[in-house]
């Protein structure tokens, strides 16, 4: 059979994607003028909520389109944090420096990916809870935290607490549109399809001409810069830094909580866990203990029975993509000639 | 056999010399000498554990050999990763497919074709489509790649390999189970490829489906080339007899 090939055949956006697409401008533009319009604590809630969407995409990004399951990544977390400490302390503005923090913890990740990108599978995994563990111990030697006595981000007292509160929301808002659209853009253009096909057998992506190694490099720089981002977000609302709350392999866990929830390797997946976790959070995090069982028992139901997660489930079962990385190829009747 | 087509430097060739692979203590080619023309059309038998499969991925790079060198084109391509073989030109299938699951017949071709040499994403698709048109892929180009039966697993090898824009394929037992007429499509596939000018080599067992498309045969046997030449000639060698009734055939 003979065809007259375009490229015009290959679809990407849909017509509901693109609709997809002005609502979120809509919402986001929304959701820029609530510090005028909400209170104090609700403001505050919705910066977490960005700073776990930013966590849940990042390791969605690392894990679902890369293959590399990390149980590590509150090293990045608490780097972001630390790094902004420490920087503030020479005098730098405090949101000058977390910009910069977030940079030094892509900067430190890009050595580290040498070294952790040659374990497979699970050594990977275990490997970075193992140097997440290590650089605790390590931030824990520094004079300026002693031990986990902490340190407090100080120099945010030259804001006023209201002016303050309006500009951490604003960086979270900016920093989850950027990094979620960058993310994007990243994964509908090659190197997402590159990421992909080394998650789905690397021999073969090789032999196919695409380099592995660099693919691999730039997602984990990536997702350890985004969760470094997290984590000097985090600070500034929280104030005060103790190595063992940034530190501490829970936060991987509501990252790997999001995204199987919200449905691994779906971009829209992510943010959906995210929202979930959030609003569980809400209602149920002064539960205390049963409340981190009760997500224990949410992530086991969900991986027996929905192991797409909830975008996965509405993925497969209407056929729609909200935010489409994928390809489809549509042959138009009249252009086979047979 | 091998000679060289007058041009000194062997840019017109393909060339593997002195190749030996070792597995620890096993060794699995002993010193084999391959040389074919860019745009020939050679065949490969013999019985299975011959060491077919690793001559191929010692070609392509999958393999580091143990010694020996290879050279592509006027390249000496013995220390390139396959990824760089493959930007140079040279591909090749795997005997036991290796589909990239998650995404769908058309992603997996896509991004083979948007690593070579093309221009842009426009190209890139042009080339995606044209690989799948022509092995047979279209009604599945949706399919994610996961849900493919063996032979359409196969043929995605094949399209995946031809999408790279190669000069040389090399091809391991695509034809594998397929019935009379579906490898009359897969011989029909692989001319066309031959007058695309591109290079062959192409292990398969079933002769006579090899004997369409390849005017060169090698047989190997125990890590060595045993026979090399005419396929008549080849497949009538004393030695190459003796190899299959001696060895399993199938
Ligand atoms: N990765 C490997 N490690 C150890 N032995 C191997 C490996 N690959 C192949 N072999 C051995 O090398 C021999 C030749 O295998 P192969 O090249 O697959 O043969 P063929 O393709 O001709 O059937 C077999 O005995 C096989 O067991
Ligand atoms: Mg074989």
């Amino acid at each position: 059979m003979s065809l007259v090939v375009s490229p015009s055949m290959v679809q990407r956006w849909t017509r509901l994607s693109r609709r997809a697409a002005a609502a979120v401008v809509i919402v986001l533009l929304g959701l820029a003028v609530l510090p005028g319009v909400l209170g104090a604590g609700a403001i505050d809630r919705l910066a977490a909520l960005f700073v776990y969407v930013i966590m849940a995409a990042m390791w969605n990004a690392l894990a679902g389109y890369g293959g590399l399951v990390s149980v590590g990544q509150q090293m990045f977390f608490g780097l972001g944090a630390y790094f902004t400490v420490r920087l503030a302390e020479t005098g730098l503005d405090p949101f000058v420096a977390m910009g910069m923090a977030s940079l030094l913890v892509a900067v430190v990740s890009y050595p580290l990916s040498l070294v952790m990108l040659r374990l497979k599978g699970g050594e990977f995994a275990i490997g970075m809870w193992v140097v997440s563990a290590l650089t605790h111990l390590m931030v824990n030697l520094d004079g300026l935290i002693q031990g986990e006595t902490g340190r407090s981000l100080i120099s945010l007292n030259a804001y006023a607490p209201g002016a303050r509160r309006d500009i951490i929301y604003w960086l979270a808002l900016v920093a989850m549109t950027g990094l979620l659209g960058g993310l994007f853009a990243l994964l509908r253009n090659r190197t997402g399809a590159s990421i992909q096909a080394i998650r789905d057998n690397e021999e073969a992506a090789g032999s196919l001409g695409i380099d592995v190694t660099r693919t691999k490099r730039l997602i984990f720089v990536l997702a350890a810069f985004g969760i470094g981002v997290a984590g000097a977000l985090w600070l500034a609302s929280a104030t005060t830094f103790q190595p063992k709350t940034y530190f501490s392999v829970q936060w991987t866990a509501y990252m790997i909580f999001m995204v199987l929830v919200g449905g691994i390797g779906r971009f829209e997946g992510a943010i959906l866990g995210a929202v979930i976790f959030f609003l569980i959070e809400t209602w149920f995090g002064a539960l205390g203990v049963w409340y981190l069982i009760g997500l224990g028992v949410v992530a086991l139901l969900f991986s027996l029975f929905m192991p797409l997660g909830l975008w996965g489930a509405i993925e497969t079962r209407f056929g729609v993509s909200l935010m489409p990385v994928g390809y489809r190829l549509e042959i138009p009747p009249q252009s086979r000639k047979d | 056999m091998s000679v060289d087509s007058g041009d000194g430097a062997g840019a017109s060739r393909f060339s593997g010399s002195g190749i030996t692979k070792r597995f620890g203590a096993l060794a699995v080619l002993e010193s084999v000498d391959f040389s074919m023309g860019m745009d020939e059309a050679v065949g490969i038998v013999g019985p299975n554990g011959a060491g077919k499969t690793t001559l191929l991925a010692t070609l392509s790079g999958a393999y580091q050999p143990s010694a020996g060198a290879v050279t592509f084109g006027g390249h000496d391509v013995t220390r390139l990763p396959a990824a760089a073989r493959c930007r140079l030109g040279l591909v090749r299938t795997h005997q036991v497919p290796k589909p990239f699951s998650g995404m769908t017949t058309f992603e997996n071709v896509y991004v083979a074709a948007a690593h070579g040499d093309v221009r842009s994403r426009d190209e890139a698709y042009e080339r995606a489509i044209d690989a799948l048109n022509l092995c047979g892929m279209l009604a599945v180009a949706n399919r994610q790649a996961e849900t493919l039966g063996l032979l359409d697993r196969k043929r995605l090898e094949l399209a995946r390999a031809l999408a790279t824009g190669p000069k040389v394929i090399l091809l391991d037992e695509i034809g594998g189970g397929l019935t009379d007429s579906e490898a009359q499509e897969l011989v029909q596939t692989i001319q066309e490829l031959r007058r695309r000018g591109i290079g062959i080599v192409w292990i398969e067992h079933i002769v006579h489906v090899l004997l369409q498309v390849v005017e060169r045969l090698i047989c190997m046997d125990a890590g060595r080339i045993i026979a090399d030449g005419e396929p008549q000639a080849v497949m009538s060698d004393p030695e190459v007899v003796r190899a299959y009734l001696g060895g399993s055939t199938q």
